[in-house]
């Protein structure tokens, strides 16, 4: 049984980093909304939570240690929801 | 009789899945993206209506799950099955914790007089009427996949507890992690698009 298509264990203690790093980011994202920026709420708001979801995906859902196939398949899934949601967006924004 | 068994082709069939569920949510949060663009003021206005700290706790529920899930997978491939029996049940808990939370929520909305087509909403401002009808479809059909969540990491506790799944047997409980990941990926964009705008 040559069954190595080796799972990379991530260790306890990583993954509690992440944890940790995913709560701060939490906390910073809940803080800056009582702040006014202005234009740059819904940006700041939308990158840390883009922030959390790449290391969510990176660490816990494996992405960092899987093969290309997954990697390439998942780059496209997100460039295609770029295109449609920016593409739409800017239809309705400038008519 | 041993079988090979193709982890990477069981895993990229689950991506598969994973991504017409990214495709799914971002069609609702292109239509989020639109309406907020015609009705800031009303989104806002609505935004304050939502409770912040049960946003917050949710968010913070569903983190720690993910993160139980994840140090599941670990235990498991390293053949700790008490740690990955306890690691799955706190999860599944955190679910429930989440529902309730989310029970409440929408219960105190209702009392308030603010679901699809109440009199307040249909009487009151159009974009306030948009956003808490976007809010009830997206959290609704997040709750649904909440629930769901917890059906697979149920199968796969009840598959730990039967010895099916082990150290060298693993993707049903792989599997349903990343789609319990996928169900906290929602949840981060959620929680600023509707309990956070300003």
């Amino acid at each position: 049984m040559d069954n190595q298509e080796n799972h990379h264990v991530l260790s306890y203690s990583k993954l509690a980093g992440v944890l940790a790093i995913l709560l701060v980011l939490t906390g910073v994202t809940v803080g800056v909304s009582y702040v006014h920026l202005g234009f740059l709420n819904v940006p700041v708001a939308l990158a840390i939570a883009c922030t959390k979801v790449t290391f969510v995906m990176l660490f816990f859902m494996h992405l960092k240690y899987e093969g290309p196939i997954i990697i390439l398949s998942f780059v496209g899934t997100i460039t295609f929801l770029i295109i449609m949601i920016g593409f739409t967006f800017w239809d309705v924004a400038f008519r | 009789m041993s079988s090979q068994i193709d982890r990477t082709g069981i895993k990229i069939g689950m991506w598969l899945f994973l991504y017409s569920e990214i495709i799914l949510f971002g069609g609702l949060f292109v239509l989020y993206a639109a309406y907020f663009h015609r009705y800031s003021e009303a989104f806002s206005v609505g935004g304050k209506e939502l409770n912040r700290i049960i946003g917050a706790l949710n968010t913070v529920v569903l983190l720690v799950s993910s993160f139980t899930v994840a140090a599941s997978i670990t235990a498991i491939q390293r053949n700790a099955r008490k740690q990955t029996i306890g690691l799955l049940l706190f999860s599944i808990f955190c679910g429930v914790i989440f529902l309730v939370n989310k029970y409440f929520e929408w219960g105190a909305k209702i009392h308030h007089g603010i679901y699809p087509n109440s009199e307040t909403l249909v009487a009151g401002d159009l974009g306030v009427n948009i956003f808490f009808g976007l809010y009830y479809v997206i959290t609704g059909l997040h709750g649904l996949h909440v629930i769901a969540g917890m059906v697979l990491l149920s199968i796969s506790l009840a598959l730990v507890l039967a010895g099916k799944i082990d150290g060298s047997r693993l993707s049903m409980l792989d599997n349903s992690g990343l789609y319990w990941h996928l169900v906290d990926l929602i949840w981060i964009f959620v929680f600023p698009l509707f309990y956070l705008v300003l």
